[in-house]
């Protein structure tokens, strides 16, 4: 099978905080991974060793065939990595639409002197643009609220549109930050339409962080825990449900179900 | 949709009637028996809107506190004058070279200061003004120190000179003009939208594949441009220049006219800078208020409206789209 | 000409090193640059001239009433343009800030008059030891400030509400749920940095015999860079940034030219915030994602 990510032995630390620690895994063209683990296990930290946040003491990532570990952030995002945001960053003075647009390799890489000097020659380009980023806003059910602004939308859809934006820099890998946090179960039983379509339809792989068990044991391919920085297990929801170093990692911190 | 659309278009022509009608309000007004003390007064406004507009560029839109505008309206100023009276440049030649050296020390000062936030970056833009006016102020041999650059020649074009109010007001006006529709335009394009994402949250801009470094950067070197053509015609204007035009008060000036228009607003830009230069001068009696007004205003709009008087709150939603969509009917693309 | 540049530089370090705390405590605890922080010693420096000119106070009476009179006027400040803003805080306030700053600088040209006024507190006295000289000022100068710097960190270090300020430094919202009064601990520390500022300003009001509406804003920018040369937030950081900004302006007017006297404290600073942004003893950020 085709691996669109390979990371190998990753290791990252703050001063004398080893807070990813030799992990290495891959995700395989297609499937919906998740990684899981207790609070404080380095979930996020290991998502910004994927984006390029933080770069590894040790290590290499692959993505699409091409080692990416010394890569800036904003050029992976190009490379075909987008991401969401644990503590959702929208543009909350922006419209959702804008939140779209920003997000679209051919808006936010506009040149200036054409778009100054000739936008006229712009119109069409940017019709086109529009177009999709509104194709995108269609997939989380965002259609109707192009023109409001960001801040306004309740949580869960700022979840989704965050999503969307990340979308819309036309990713290969699409990691989500905790997307099901703060949604009702209704928001979920979206969300989980969205990713399977995001898989399913548009050819995107996905890579989740999630705490809800229900949630991710229903959605996920195959799952990865984390545990003070060290991948600990590995497998199917089911093997993964009775694995006792998982549940002895989550019971010595007491939060299994709570976010 | 379609009355929406309707209705952005009407409202989009009566808005530009009432700015067609002001413009040409301004056109005439030099041939009327306007005063030339007026006349004065409505050319400064033209240029702090010059420079209101550049220097909300580098703090409404990429979100960079500069407060050493008038370092690089200065530097214009200065280059452009030694330019001119000391290797007998033609003006305008002058104002290129101004404008491109001031444009690359923009960029050099951008370099070490990107990472440097809010007030840190305040007081460094503040350090180097401090330093080019002692520069300006010491180097007597160059710049004749305090006494100034009296007696700079009025410029001339393919042999015509350009003197009197009335001919600057023209020129500058219409610089005001370009400034505003290069503002207008950035600000509705892909390149305004990144910038602006920038100024929200560079982390999240990052995320986007936007580089924060690149509009940071960009801010600084458009905005610190545009100050040094506006430094260039200043001098030219008034014919002779000193340090003290060029002192920290005028930056905190420029600073109150950005904020108290509206951060990231081209209409707010122009209000802030029409309405600082223009009240303190009709309210001349209160002259001795005028600074303390500045700086009352300024802490009263933070506490109570902190959007300015047109703000980015009432930038309209998705002009991206709005502009895009001109001359299409029905949602169906036309050639127009 | 080395140890009499060395004197100079140690005795305006001093008075930096007192404006600098206040810049230090007050962004240790709201992460916040009080940019009217030097006017409002601008204008308790008047404030005792008066008191000394127009009404003959005594000496400590005089110091002890201008400095409260600061600390007053920079609570009052706090109160009024920082403490209601609450969005966009670190942008709106240091305009608000900058607003303040110059309302006062051009108040105190409107009240006090635009010239430079004497300040006769002290009779100078000059002691010449070879080619080294030194004035009774500087002595006291010198002794003021380490009084003050001890008396500070006692406060600081060996009282309830130094405990109180390093705790609302590490987190305001953490100080509130452990039972810290934070509006009032962060007036307090206000109040305390400017009553520093105060006695400072009386000092460099004596030293140079001259006080003057603008005197703040010079004053303060070199106070500010010795603030972030030692690390903001940092209370010894700020004091020693102080006399280390001191001593390289003296010996730069004394050495390279006196024409740019104003200049050095700038460079450096430029210098140090690009190299190294956290000072000599600032802790270094992290920015969480």
């Amino acid at each position: 099978m085709e691996k669109v990510l390979q990371v190998r032995d990753v290791s990252v630390r703050f001063g004398g905080l080893v807070a990813v620690d030799q992990v290495t895994l891959d995700q395989e063209k297609g499937e919906i991974l998740s990684l899981i683990g207790p609070n404080g296990a380095g979930k996020t930290t290991f998502f910004n060793l994927i984006t390029g946040v933080y770069k590894p003491t040790d290590g290499t990532i692959v993505f699409k065939g091409q080692d990416i570990t010394t890569m800036k952030a904003a050029e992976r995002t190009r490379f075909g990595i987008a991401r969401t945001f644990q503590n959702i960053r929208l543009i909350g003075s922006m419209t959702v639409l804008e939140n779209i647009l920003i997000a679209h390799p051919d808006c936010n890489n506009e040149k200036l002197v054409p778009s100054v000097l000739f936008p006229r020659k712009q119109q069409k380009k940017r019709r086109v643009i529009i177009e999709q980023c509104e194709e995108l806003l269609k997939i989380v059910g965002l259609e109707d609220m192009t023109n409001e602004l960001a801040l306004n939308l309740p949580y869960g859809k700022q979840r989704l549109l965050e999503i969307a934006r990340g979308l819309a820099t036309n990713p290969q890998l699409l990691l989500l930050d905790e997307p099901g946090a703060g949604m009702n179960s209704f928001e979920k039983e979206e969300l989980t339409r969205v990713i399977r379509h995001i898989t399913e339809k548009m050819d995107i792989d996905v890579l989740i962080i999630e705490h809800d068990m229900k949630f991710v044991m229903g959605i996920s391919d195959r799952i990865v825990v984390l545990d003070h920085g060290s991948l600990i297990a590995e497998g199917k929801p089911a093997e993964i449900q009775t694995n006792p170093k998982v549940i002895e990692a989550y019971l010595g911190s007491g939060t299994f179900e709570e976010e | 949709m379609k009355e929406k659309i309707a209705g952005i278009h009407l409202s989009s022509r009566t808005k530009m009637i009432a700015l067609l009608v002001m413009a040409a309000i301004l056109l005439i007004l030099p041939v009327t028996s306007i005063s030339r003390y007026t006349l004065h007064i409505i050319v400064l406004c033209f240029i702090y809107t010059c420079l209101t507009l550049s220097l909300n560029l580098i703090i409404g839109w990429s979100g960079q506190f500069s407060l050493g505008h008038v370092t690089f309206y200065g530097m214009g100023a200065y280059i452009t004058t030694l330019l001119v009276m000391n290797a007998g440049l033609n003006f305008f030649v002058a104002t290129i070279i101004s404008v491109v050296l001031v444009a690359i020390f923009s960029m050099i000062l951008c370099f070490p200061t990107l990472n440097l936030r809010g007030d840190y970056l305040a007081v460094v833009t503040l350090g180097f003004g401090e330093v080019f006016r002692l520069f300006i102020t010491n180097a007597v041999n160059l710049t004749r120190g305090p006494m100034g650059i009296p007696g700079i020649p009025a410029p001339t074009f393919f042999g015509i000179t350009i003197s009197g109010t009335e001919a600057f007001y023209y020129i500058i006006f219409a610089l005001m003009v370009i400034f505003i529709l290069f503002m207008i335009r950035l600000n509705n394009s892909g390149f305004g939208l990144a910038m602006l994402t920038v100024k929200e949250d560079d982390i999240a801009a990052i995320s986007l594949g936007i580089s924060p470094v690149k509009y940071k950067m960009w801010a600084f070197v458009i905005g610190g441009g545009m100050a040094a053509l506006m430094g260039s015609f200043y001098a030219v204007y008034l014919g002779t220049i000193g340090p003290t035009s060029f002192v920290y008060n005028e930056s905190i000036k420029m600073v109150s006219m950005v904020v108290l228009g509206g951060m990231g607003s081209v209409p707010g830009s122009v209000i802030g800078a029409f309405l600082l230069t223009a009240l303190p001068e009709m309210l001349r009696q209160f002259s001795d208020y005028r600074m303390i007004l500045y700086g009352a205003a300024m802490a009263i709009m933070m506490i109570f409206r902190p959007n300015g008087i047109w703000g980015i709150d009432k930038r309209v939603r998705n002009e991206y789209k709005i502009k895009a969509m001109r001359g299409v009917k029905n949602g169906k693309s036309s050639a127009s | 000409m080395l140890l009499q540049q060395l004197i100079n530089g140690v005795t305006i370090g001093g008075i930096y090193a007192m404006i600098a705390l206040g810049y230090s405590m007050v962004y240790g605890v709201l992460q916040i640059v009080n940019w009217a922080h030097a006017d409002v010693m601008m204008f308790g420096t008047f404030i005792g001239m008066l008191l000394t000119t127009q009404l003959g106070m005594p000496l400590v009476a005089m110091v002890l009433l201008a400095s409260f009179f600061t600390a007053a006027l920079s609570m009052g400040i706090e109160r009024v343009a920082y403490r209601p803003i609450k969005v966009n805080r670190r942008m709106a306030v240091l305009v608000s800030a900058l607003g303040i700053s110059t309302l006062l600088q051009n108040l105190a040209q409107l009240v006090f008059g635009t010239g430079t006024q004497q300040f006769p507190t002290l009779e100078q006295k000059v002691y010449t030891y070879g080619n080294v000289s030194f004035s009774n000022i500087q002595i006291v100068i010198l002794a003021i400030t380490a009084i003050m710097l001890i008396i500070l960190y006692f406060l600081v270090y060996r009282t309830k509400m130094g405990v109180a300020m390093r705790a609302v430094s590490v987190s305001v919202q953490n100080a509130k749920l452990m039972g810290i009064n934070t509006n009032q601990t962060i007036g307090l520390t206000f109040g305390i940095g400017a009553f520093l500022a105060g006695i400072a300003g009386i000092c460099v009001g004596t030293y140079y015999n001259a006080v003057y509406p603008t005197m703040g804003y010079l004053l303060g920018m070199k106070a500010f860079a010795s603030a972030i040369l030692g690390g903001i937030g940092s209370i010894p950081g700020a004091v020693l940034g102080g006399f280390v900004i001191g001593i390289i302006e003296s010996l730069g007017a004394g050495y390279i030219s006196s024409g740019y006297r104003d200049a050095y404290a700038f460079i450096i600073m430029i210098i140090v915030l690009v190299i190294r942004p956290s000072g000599f003893l600032g802790a270094k950020r992290i920015d969480k994602v």
